[in-house]
């Protein structure tokens, strides 16, 4: 209201020449209701969040996600160059050595800490354009609020997205026979039946293991 | 970084004048073209190239275009480009580098494609990344795309050379910097090249490779403690000057990035050489240590300890806060306490016994600290009783040695000077105590102009690697054989003498005084070579019973009068007890406490005793403080426990075994205060402010030098064997804790003696000894070897495993040995 007013208000030359003399001057004042009016009959846009929810725009830049391969390992190898892109310097990241007990990811590195400040964030996606496995990647949630600094630092469990159904849970080793190169490209597309016997062995409360066994069945099926 | 062979001194080198890329200049005859563009501002890219390496050529990157007189004086170019790092410059040189001249400019090129077709280019999970300079190249002068289709030669990564180096051989470049390195400077070929062609590497005996049947060809003793042929004491410099990541270390992989560190330069906290090196830290935690650049000390180089040895300044039992023991008679366990009731109990239990008490400030501290210990003995506690050796030592021989020829003296013999001269080593293996001798010695004797000489039991490896000459001495026999000589080294006295006597020649009786007399009758220079990195500055500050600071002798008024105009303060005028007469009078009652820092229990002469002293003067209702930057067998005797910083948290100056000055800041502002700083607060506390004990050096009578008597040397008798025993770089030292992949570099602890020694002792063909002294025995591999008869040697204290330490006895005591 205010606002219109004072719109109006600012123009006042333009008006008087354009309704002339004394009769502007009469209307000036009820001038910017005219706006106002003229709105009343307009669609309404305002969005009934939280009760109502719209999707975003379906590249929409929002939280952050650390993507799998589809046999469970982790795709993140721990390099920084999403940190070193960041203008915000929102990431830490931390790699380390994957070894045969430990292994997270394809190839020697994986990333042990990774944490992504959304405090700093400013959701360029600079991060994800440096990503030289496309491990991380941007989702659509923008839902990034909260009330302590500690809980805006998302670490990498918050970060990793969850196993869907067929996947192993990390730590375990490589396709037998594959290269970290193999996974870039491709070429694993589950897990198979010695990576399932390692997670029985090393872990047999695994609960991905169930997944994991029907996944590595239908898939010897095919 | 400019020149590759230094002139040899005195010589006058004609210039020539070259023309590089349109600019004339004038460079000494010899030059490199590299290094001529480089003295005019003009970067030619490079990855073989090392100033301190010889020419290789290897990497072909340097690639100019160059043009020479021909006789008619007509320039005429080279019909191809030429590697300009193994070029000399020549009269009326004319050189085209990538800057003006398309050749050499395509060139560069074609070498970065061909040096990119296997190169795995990893460099998101390559430790090099960031600070790589075949990256930058690549990025400054390489294609933006590749035009090759083929499959890349791959190798299985990484290997492991040591526990500590990883090759990844797809990355290397074969610009051979590291073994050139391993062969030239530290003497350990490890690593070579190996096969032909395409299928060229880098590798260390690996008989798959080799196609050679059987097991590497070195001996027992040439193993380190993880089982591999022995590496190198000095590997780590391979890692900082490979130009690509093909070798990294296992402490540092994958920690971080170069971006994500801070640089500090720093001094080496190991030994007394000064070394300059680069800390690097990211959040709070140093992640690597790497070696500055320092010609005058350390030229590129560090020792692996120097360079791996950081994490026991923040190990698991680093003291945070002051302890006080619980309880109202103060007999309770040590508790954690705030400073200032830490302060006050010490200071009152120190000041009700002030008078009685005694200060064993150890060698480690830097000048600042050492000042500080002598001004609060002085003043604070009112005694004399102070000695900073903690070690086998000399007594009184060693202490006057020290105040007469070394406290004061200032600057004298410097590595500049041990390049080029004739040196005797004595007491001093300086590949295990002073690695940064040992590199500068060996520069000069592999340019011959320097010469070896080495007093000891054995030809060590070490020693061999300086083509050394032999003076053999059965520890006990130094003197005698110091006074039977009477010259060294190979030039008949045209280059100058240097005597280095370690600080073990100290504990062999007249060692010192032989040592000083051989070095006035040959001319010589004397220098002393402590091995911890505060024993310089200790002497230098007085931290001994007969001396103040500057070299100031305790005895003398007008030297007195002189600190208590200085300090306000007159300090006592009787000279003190020294390290065993304050042990003894703490066991015997005579002192009522004593105040402890930076000494280890392992490292007094006799563990055992002292730890008895430390106890019965407790029990006495003595005092015992400690100023300490880790739990040790003394805080836990302790009545009070202050903690004290770690190099990294403070800042100081440590002087090197020539009295070079060299001063660091801290790397984390903490809240850990320095050994200076506690004392300050101490002396505070108990109402005697310190005054800052720095004085100019002494300009008058020093103490006379004693002159003694070398004794009989000792006589083994059937079944035993004279003990010779000194501290290896890598062993069971607290400065090397929760090292892992360092400590398996360490070399394999075995007990060495000559064949006619073992034969006599009945042990022919026997694979273990044990050797028996007054405290313990030890069993290690029997490695025969070029042993003075009638001795053994065992390493001081291994980490795997027991060694001389455990015994009780000291090089020249005579020990048990049997199968
Ligand atoms: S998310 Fe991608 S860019 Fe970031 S550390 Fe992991 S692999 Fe590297
Ligand atoms: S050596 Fe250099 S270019 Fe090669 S992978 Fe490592 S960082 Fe990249
Ligand atoms: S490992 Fe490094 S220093 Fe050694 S030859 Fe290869 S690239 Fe050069
Ligand atoms: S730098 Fe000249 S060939 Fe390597």
């Amino acid at each position: 209201m205010s606002e219109s007013s004072e719109r109006a208000g600012g123009q006042p030359e333009e008006k008087r020449r354009g309704l002339g003399g004394a009769i502007g001057d009469l209307l000036a004042p009820v001038a910017g209701f005219g706006v106002t009016f003229s709105n009343m009959f307009r669609p309404t846009v305002t969005e009934q969040y939280p009760y109502v929810r719209h999707p975003t725009a379906p590249r929409y830049h929002g939280r952050h996600q650390l993507n799998r391969y589809p046999d469970g390992l982790e795709k993140c190898i721990g390099c920084e160059l999403c940190a070193w892109a960041c203008p915000a310097d929102a990431i830490f990241v931390e790699g380390a050595d994957n070894t045969p007990e430990n292994q997270h990811s394809p190839g020697e590195r994986y990333g042990a800490v990774y944490q992504i400040n959304y405090l700093r964030c400013i959701f360029c996606g600079l991060c994800i354009e440096a990503c030289p496995t496309r491990a991380l990647t941007m989702g659509n949630d923008f839902e990034l609020a909260g009330p302590t600094r500690e809980g805006l630092i998302f670490t990498k469990e918050e970060l990793l997205a969850p196993l869907t159904q067929g996947m192993l849970g990390v730590p375990h080793p490589m396709v037998e026979g594959t290269t970290d190169r193999d996974y870039y490209r491709g070429e694993v597309t589950g897990p198979t039946a010695d990576q399932i016997a390692w997670v029985e062995r090393e872990r047999p409360e695994d609960p991905t293991l169930e997944g994991a066994r029907q996944a590595a069945a239908t898939k010897a099926v095919r | 970084m400019t020149t590759t062979q230094p002139a040899p001194t005195g010589q006058v080198v004609p210039l020539v004048e070259v023309t590089i890329d349109g600019v004339r200049t004038e460079v000494p005859k010899g030059t490199l073209v590299i290094r001529a563009a480089e003295d005019i501002g003009i970067a030619i890219p490079r990855f073989c190239d090392h100033p301190l390496l010889k020419p290789a050529g290897a990497c072909r990157q340097c690639l100019v275009e160059v043009a020479t007189p021909d006789r008619e004086g007509t320039l005429r170019t080279m019909p191809k480009p030429q590697a300009s790092c193994t070029l000399e410059v020549s009269p009326g040189m004319v050189v085209s580098t990538q800057l003006t001249s398309e050749v050499a400019d395509k060139a560069q090129h074609g070498v970065m494609e061909f040096l990119l077709i296997n190169h795995p280019l990893d460099c998101p999970i390559c430790d090099k990344g960031g600070e790589c300079p075949l990256q930058n190249q690549a990025m400054a002068h390489g294609r933006a795309t590749t035009r090759f289709v083929d499959v890349k030669r791959t190798y299985p990564k990484p290997l492991a050379i040591s526990t500590q180096i990883l090759l990844d051989r797809e990355r290397c470049i074969l610009c051979q910097r590291c073994t050139r390195f391993s062969d030239e400077i530290a003497g350990d070929p490890f690593i070579e090249l190996q096969m032909r062609g395409a299928r060229q590497q880098i590798g260390t005996f690996d008989s798959g490779v080799l196609g050679f049947a059987g097991d590497a060809p070195v001996g027992a003793a040439e193993l380190d403690d993880s089982g591999r042929p022995f590496a190198s004491y000095f590997s780590g410099n391979t890692i900082q000057i490979c130009p690509v990541g093909a070798l990294t270390s296992a402490a540092y992989r994958f920690r971080a990035r170069p971006f994500d560190l801070v640089s500090v330069p720093s001094i080496a906290e190991h030994d007394a050489c000064g070394a300059a090196i680069r800390i690097d830290h990211r959040r709070g935690v140093v992640l690597r240590r790497l070696a500055g650049d320092d010609p005058a000390v350390n030229e590129e180089w560090i020792s692996d300890k120097d360079r791996f040895a950081f994490r026991w300044q923040v190990a698991a039992d680093r003291l945070v806060a002051p302890l006080v023991r619980d309880g109202e008679d103060g007999s309770g366990p040590l508790v954690e306490t705030s400073w200032a009731d830490a302060l006050d109990v010490a200071a009152t239990l120190l000041a009700q016994r002030r008078g009685s008490l005694a200060a064993l400030p150890g060698g480690r501290g830097t000048l600042e600290d050492a000042l500080a210990w002598s001004a609060f003995t002085r003043v604070v506690l009112g005694t004399n009783d102070v000695d900073f050796r903690s070690r086998a030592y000399g007594g009184a021989e060693e202490a006057d040695h020290l105040a007469a020829r070394v406290a004061g003296s200032g600057l004298d013999v410097t590595y500049a000077d041990l390049d080029g001269a004739d040196v005797l080593l004595a007491g001093l293996e300086p590949e295990e105590e002073a690695a940064t001798i040992f590199l500068r010695l060996r520069k000069g004797v592999l340019a011959a102009r320097t010469h070896v000489t080495v007093l000891g039991p054995y030809l060590t490896r070490g020693s061999a690697k300086l083509r050394a000459t032999l003076l053999p001495a059965a520890p006990g026999t130094e003197a005698e054989v110091l006074e039977a000589t009477d010259t060294f080294g190979a030039s008949d006295g045209d280059r100058p003498r240097i005597v280095l006597v370690g600080e073990r020649l100290a504990a062999a009786p007249g060692g010192l005084t032989a040592a000083a007399a051989l070095a006035e009758r040959t001319g010589a220079r004397l220098a002393w070579v402590p091995r911890r990195a505060g024993d310089r500055a200790a002497v230098e500050a007085g931290l001994l019973p007969i001396l103040l600071p500057g070299g100031r002798p305790v005895a003398d008024e007008s030297a007195r009068a002189e600190v208590a105009a200085a300090w306000g303060v007159t300090p006592p005028a009787a000279p003190g007890r020294d390290l065993a007469g304050i042990l003894d009078a703490l066991r015997a009652g005579e002192l009522a406490g004593v105040v402890v820092g930076g000494v280890e229990l392992e490292d007094l002469p006799d563990p055992a005793a002292a730890l008895a002293a430390l106890e019965a003067v407790r029990a006495a209702g003595g005092v015992v403080v400690s100023l300490e930057v880790r739990r040790s067998a003394i805080t836990e005797l302790a009545d009070v426990v202050l903690p004290v910083a770690p190099p990294a948290e403070k800042a100081g100056t440590f002087l090197t075994w020539e009295g070079r000055p060299r001063a660091f800041a801290a790397v984390f502002d903490t809240a850990a205060l320095g050994d200076a700083a506690v004392l300050g607060l101490l002396a505070e506390e108990i109402g005697t402010p310190l005054p800052d004990a720095s004085m100019p050096a002494w300009r008058g009578q020093r103490v006379a030098a004693a002159r003694l008597d070398a004794p009989a040397p000792p006589e083994p008798g059937p079944g035993q064997a004279v003990l010779a025993t000194w501290r290896l770089l890598l062993d069971a030292g607290r400065g090397q804790d929760d090292e892992p992949h360092l400590a398996g570099t360490a070399r394999r602890a075995v007990a060495l003696m000559a064949e006619s020694t073992a034969r006599g002792l009945g042990l022919q063909g026997a694979a273990e000894v044990t050797v028996r002294g007054p405290r313990g025995s030890v069993t290690l591999p029997l490695v025969l070897a070029g042993v003075v008869d009638g001795v053994v040697w065992l390493p001081f204290s291994p980490r795997e495993r027991a060694g001389a330490a455990a015994l009780g006895a000291q090089s020249g005591d005579i020990v048990e040995v049997t199968a």
